[in-house]
């Protein structure tokens, strides 16, 4: 019989397992989320309670054993949500915690290689949700959008929107993982609404937004025509830094 | 606001403006002060791409296309005959904030055709950018133009309200200026950069003393060159960028391949294909020289006064030096890891943190991701296998053009195809 242990997806929840597994000794058990383990008839399912208190400790520890850059990159492996994210970590701080040396520019070690490289792939993703993430202005004034990242960066994106929009109430909501971040003028709380469907349509609904906002996105749409080369024209390369699984949120590529 | 109005200008205007290639919003220190709106201290963001892959990170656009002067090479030309518009410093403002808001943009680019004359050109450009700033306390990206000739109390205001400056030199030869703009001279573009110049190295003294010092231009200056206009060759234009980069610090030279937009016959016709290809092995040259340590010499010379167009800047200059190589990957220092064709800059720095580990091979290296085919004949790394023979440089880069298949072959390449030539007759 193998043991699995199994956590409530949160990133707190993760490093209590690593807490369980170096506590007890169960180096090479798998740690999995809870939502994806199922009991097999080789397999038992240990559930890890997730303890702040552990959880913090573990923190500290790889505060203490990585970089800036390597903790960093952790989180932002934990948030790609890869299958591997687990079996990847543990190996990372293994190692970390093992070679007290900071390893995480080892990129000759193959997983340590595929943590920075993982990682790089959530930073795009939250450049692009910076890049590509549009306001509508809603008529009780909160600057509203929607998006569906690849991964869950919004956590990542929360203090970039937070410094530019300082004057401004602003909702971004994750349609994808349902939920969303709520700035308020002070502080950006995370938030769960049940959205009327037609606030998710591509075309903006006058019964929800201004109808200034209607007016500045075609000016919008407008200005984007204009600004373009036609004889230097190169969809290849237009579709390579804007690929289409990002078009329905930016409000210039929509036809009217 | 009237929406159709502004709509006509914004055509006109954003039009006019495309044709300057300047998009970076990255490089400034401005952050966001008393609950304000925006924050430009972060890296650039592009908001969005064109259909011709450019990006969209400012709002791009000319205070006005009507102009006094009547350089060949440029669309508002006084002779040109197009539809003319203007905006009002508040309509600029308004778009400005409420695209901002939207997150549609990094901020403001704004240049203008010369009315009346340099100063009060200026002024105009001045008088948004300081609503922007103190009206408005937007804290975004602002990039103005300098105006060829203005005086040298606006460009220290100037300089005040703005992130980035910049002033078009756009024929990089004073021979190609004579021809093409008569009435402008090479003097009127250099004064108001080496005012903005001084002014940037007297803030960064003060800032030392006194840290309270406003902010003056933090995101530099640029300048931008037209391409394939006035016949200059590469290393005319390079030469050109090296000594502007040098005098006065640029932050950014831009290369603009020309696009034929008139029928004088001092300038190519329309229709003429837009040099892309030039324009990239032009850019490729401009980051050998900044981030790879080259010197502008090593690259051009009487010898070997254009570049290549079927292979890039540093595979041409690797084969022209072959007593300098193989090169290795576990010893060499990291000026001579930057001058292996096929290793860029991130992957050099991989590799200098990843050899204090263990000696790295090929497959180590294939997987940090370096382009092996182009780096395989110019190195050596902990494996038994490698390039023995000794290659001339010319079978060397047949050996590179079989394996590779540039994107920009099929396009560009003026010569015929044997192959294709062949299946067509066989069909």
């Amino acid at each position: 019989m193998n043991t699995i242990l199994a956590y409530d997806g949160s990133f707190d929840g993760f490093l209590s397992g690593v807490y369980e597994i170096y506590d007890r000794k169960l180096m090479g058990v798998p740690l999995q989320k809870q939502a994806i383990t199922s009991e097999t008839f080789f397999d038992t399912i240990e559930t890890i309670n997730t303890n702040s208190r552990k959880a913090a400790r573990v923190w500290k520890g790889i505060k203490k054993n990585c970089s800036t850059q390597g903790r960093q990159n952790i989180y932002k492996v934990f948030l790609s949500e890869s299958p591997l994210t687990e079996s990847l970590l543990l190996h990372y701080l293994h190692r970390a915690f093992t070679e007290k040396g900071k390893i995480d520019s080892d990129f000759s070690d193959p997983k340590v290689l595929e943590v920075s490289k993982i990682a790089k792939k959530v930073d795009r993703e939250k450049h692009r949700m910076d890049a590509f993430v549009r306001f509508k202005q809603t008529k009780d004034g909160i600057y509203f959008a929607i998006v569906a990242p690849d991964f869950n960066t919004l956590p990542l994106n929360a203090s970039h929107f937070k410094k530019r929009y300082a004057d401004q109430k602003w909702i971004i909501y994750d349609t994808k993982r349902d939920y969303g971040l709520f700035y308020n003028l002070n502080t950006v709380e995370t938030i769960t609404i049940d959205l009327p469907p037609s606030i998710l349509n591509a075309t903006t609904s006058n019964a929800i937004f201004t109808s200034e906002e209607i007016q500045f996105q075609e000016l919008w749409k407008n200005y984007f025509k204009s600004t373009n080369i036609v004889s230097r024209k190169n969809m290849k390369l237009h579709i390579q830094h804007v690929p289409k699984r990002y078009w329905k949120y930016l409000s210039e590529k929509q036809s009217t | 606001m009237n929406f159709e109005r502004i709509k006509e200008k914004l055509n006109i205007l954003a039009d006019a403006a495309k044709y300057d290639v300047s998009c970076s919003s990255s490089g400034s220190k401005r952050t966001n002060k008393n609950k304000g709106l925006g924050d430009s201290s972060g890296m650039g963001i592009c908001h969005s791409y064109t259909e011709d892959g450019r990006c969209v990170s400012l709002l791009k656009i000319l205070l006005t296309n009507h102009c006094i002067f009547d350089c060949a090479y440029c669309v508002t030309r006084k002779s040109n005959d197009i539809k003319r518009a203007a905006f009002k410093v508040q309509e600029v403002v308004d778009l400005t904030i409420n695209f901002y808001r939207r997150n549609y943009i990094e901020g403001l680019f704004l240049s203008s055709g010369i009315f009346k004359n340099a100063d009060y050109t200026m002024e105009r450009l001045i008088a948004v950018a300081k609503k922007l700033r103190e009206e408005e306390n937007f804290n975004g990206y602002i990039h103005l133009k300098s105006i060829p000739g203005a005086s040298d109390e606006l460009m220290r205001e100037a300089g005040l309200y703005s992130d980035r400056l910049s002033v078009n030199i756009e024929i990089p030869s004073e021979k190609g200026l004579k021809l093409l703009a008569p009435e402008k001279h090479r003097s009127d573009f250099i004064k108001p950069m080496q005012k903005v110049t001084n002014e940037i190295i007297q803030y960064k003294n003060e800032k030392k003393l006194i840290k309270s010092t406003p902010l003056y231009a933090p995101a530099g200056q640029s300048t931008q060159m037209i391409v394939g206009a006035s016949g200059e060759t590469d290393a005319e234009i390079m030469y050109t960028s090296a000594y502007f980069y040098k005098k006065f610090n640029l932050k950014r030279v831009y290369y603009s391949g020309y696009i034929p937009i008139s029928y004088d016959q001092r300038l190519p016709s329309i229709g003429t294909e837009v040099p892309i290809l030039r324009e990239n092995r032009l850019y490729q040259t401009d980051w050998l020289l900044r981030f790879y340590g080259f010197d502008i010499r090593e690259l051009l010379n009487k010898d070997h006064p254009n570049l290549d167009s079927d292979i890039d800047p540093k595979l041409s200059w690797a084969l022209r030096n072959l007593d300098q190589f193989p090169i290795n990957i576990n010893t060499a220092e990291k000026r001579m890891l930057a001058r292996i064709p096929g290793l860029g800059m991130k992957s050099v720095g991989k590799i200098l943190q990843a050899r204090r580990f263990r000696k790295l091979n090929w497959e180590h290296l294939k997987l940090i991701g370096i382009a092996m085919n182009r780096a395989k004949y110019f190195m050596v790394c902990d494996s038994r296998v490698f390039e023995t023979k000794d290659r001339t440089a010319a079978q060397i880069k047949g050996l590179i053009l079989q394996e590779s298949n540039s994107k920009f072959r099929k396009t560009f390449n003026n010569q015929l195809n044997l192959f294709d030539a062949t299946s067509k007759l066989s069909v």
